[in-house]
């Protein structure tokens, strides 16, 4: 029996990076060939792989990045109500990663040490334009703002680790990452 | 059941132990891992990381301070064990600012290699983004309290090995912390050098040697080839040849 892919439907698969250095993205592409097996079994919903604006109802998204500012709480929540299955994808995500090391300091002395006395500071001035997103007192982890399903951890994750969390997911089945694959950095 | 006068039972099998031995010596010593942070053969027992407890009967008690004694039954490798010791290394997690990516130990950690043998995924609870004070003031050393597991092997290094006395612990709770044994309390005005074991022990990267973070890439570091049972094995193995 052959599967006939033009009948089957495709799983709509939705990514973001919020907090994040798109390095997780660039890591899912690194799959070369294989995305172009893993695109006969999914089509991509909100993505910056196809600039759509707001995430439709989808079967999996994977944020990249933590949460910093108001926009990416927005955007996780949109992501949490319209995807099925919502994966933490590497360290950002999962425990707020490098941009996190800003909760070492309070955010003010942050925004001053870089916009009012940071080097090479020509025209001293805090943003507050009301386009820009308003930040967060903290970087948080995405699971401390919405419930998440699974975690894949790696900065970034492989290629063939995003793989091995996908194919079980496609298939209906719950993504096992080996212990041998395991890396936070 | 084979069980003699001189053996303790682990997991189903009869050990022999010395008097006076703990389990988790008499344990490594027969080859037979019980996850631990905060125990290093040759350096007293501390008993305060909790990932080597392990059931007695009913019991449970960490065994790295607890004698053996004839006819122990000790329950070590089970998943609930397991389960709680992959809950305490989340707790060590989020009690300090383990930042992987950012860090120099990142391969030679065995707080993060702990993690990779218990599969952990996430640190499950709230992040605590400690405040902590960096030391920097030393030229070859580093003390980064944002990432001390409070294992207090580099105390016990240092008083015990390499009888200075530099490190020591103090506060309660969340509020325990390491200090330095000088009237500044910094690093700089104590008599630490590079080469004392206490400025090497440290499990996690709170204590690092200056200019030598990135002699070996990262890919190939100390768990980037093995896993943290094969190396806590063999830490007893080195210790042997050493007597």
């Amino acid at each position: 029996m052959t599967i006939d892919h033009t009948t089957k439907r495709k799983l709509k698969l939705a990514t973001t990076s919020l907090a994040g250095c798109f390095g997780c993205h660039m890591s899912l592409l690194d799959m070369d060939e294989r995305l172009a097996d893993l695109l006969e079994h999914v089509e991509f919903d909100r993505s910056p792989f196809t600039d759509i604006k707001h995430c439709g109802q989808c079967d999996i998204g994977l944020i990249e990045g933590g949460v910093c500012n108001a926009e990416n709480v927005h955007v996780l929540r949109e992501f949490r109500s319209q995807c099925r299955i919502l994966v933490a994808v590497g360290a950002c995500a999962i425990n707020g990663g490098v941009p996190a090391m800003r909760n070492y300091f309070d955010l003010q002395d942050c925004l001053k040490t870089v916009f009012l006395h940071g080097t090479n500071v020509t025209h001293p001035r805090i943003p507050n334009d009301p386009e820009l997103p308003l930040l967060l007192d903290k970087v948080y982890p995405i699971g401390e703002i919405v419930p998440v399903d699974y975690f894949l951890p790696g900065c970034p994750p492989s290629a063939e680790a995003f793989l091995q969390l996908l194919q079980p997911l496609l298939a209906g089945e719950k993504p096992v990452i080996v212990k041998s694959q395991l890396h936070y950095d | 059941m084979t069980m003699t006068t001189d053996t303790i039972r682990i997991d189903d099998r009869d050990i022999p132990f010395t008097p006076g031995q703990t389990i988790m010596d008499a344990a490594l010593a027969a080859g037979i891992y019980i996850p631990h942070l905060c125990h290093h053969p040759g350096l007293p027992p501390s008993g305060n990381c909790r990932l080597c407890m392990v059931k007695i009967g009913n019991r449970s008690t960490a065994a790295c301070i607890t004698t053996a004694t004839a006819g122990q039954q000790i329950r070590s490798d089970t998943p609930e064990l397991n389960a709680t010791r992959k809950t305490i290394t989340q707790m060590l997690f989020v009690e300090g600012n383990h930042i992987c990516p950012s860090c120099e130990k990142t391969g030679n950690c065995k707080l993060q290699a702990m993690a990779y043998h218990f599969g952990m995924l996430d640190d499950h609870f709230p992040q605590f983004y400690p405040r902590r004070e960096l030391d920097a003031s030393h030229p070859d050393i580093l003390l980064d309290r944002s990432r001390c597991i409070l294992c207090d092997l580099c105390v016990r290094a240092s008083r015990d090995v390499d009888k200075k006395n530099i490190f020591t612990t103090a506060g309660r709770g969340t509020q325990a912390h390491l200090i330095v044994n000088t009237p500044s309390g910094k690093l700089v005005d104590s008599p630490i050098a590079k080469t004392d074991l206490a400025a090497n022990i440290c499990p996690v990267g709170a204590i690092l040697i200056k200019e030598k973070g990135y002699e070996v890439p990262i890919g190939r570091r100390i768990y980037d080839w093995q896993t943290i049972r094969e190396t806590g094995l063999q830490e007893q193995v080195e210790l042997k040849n050493k007597d």
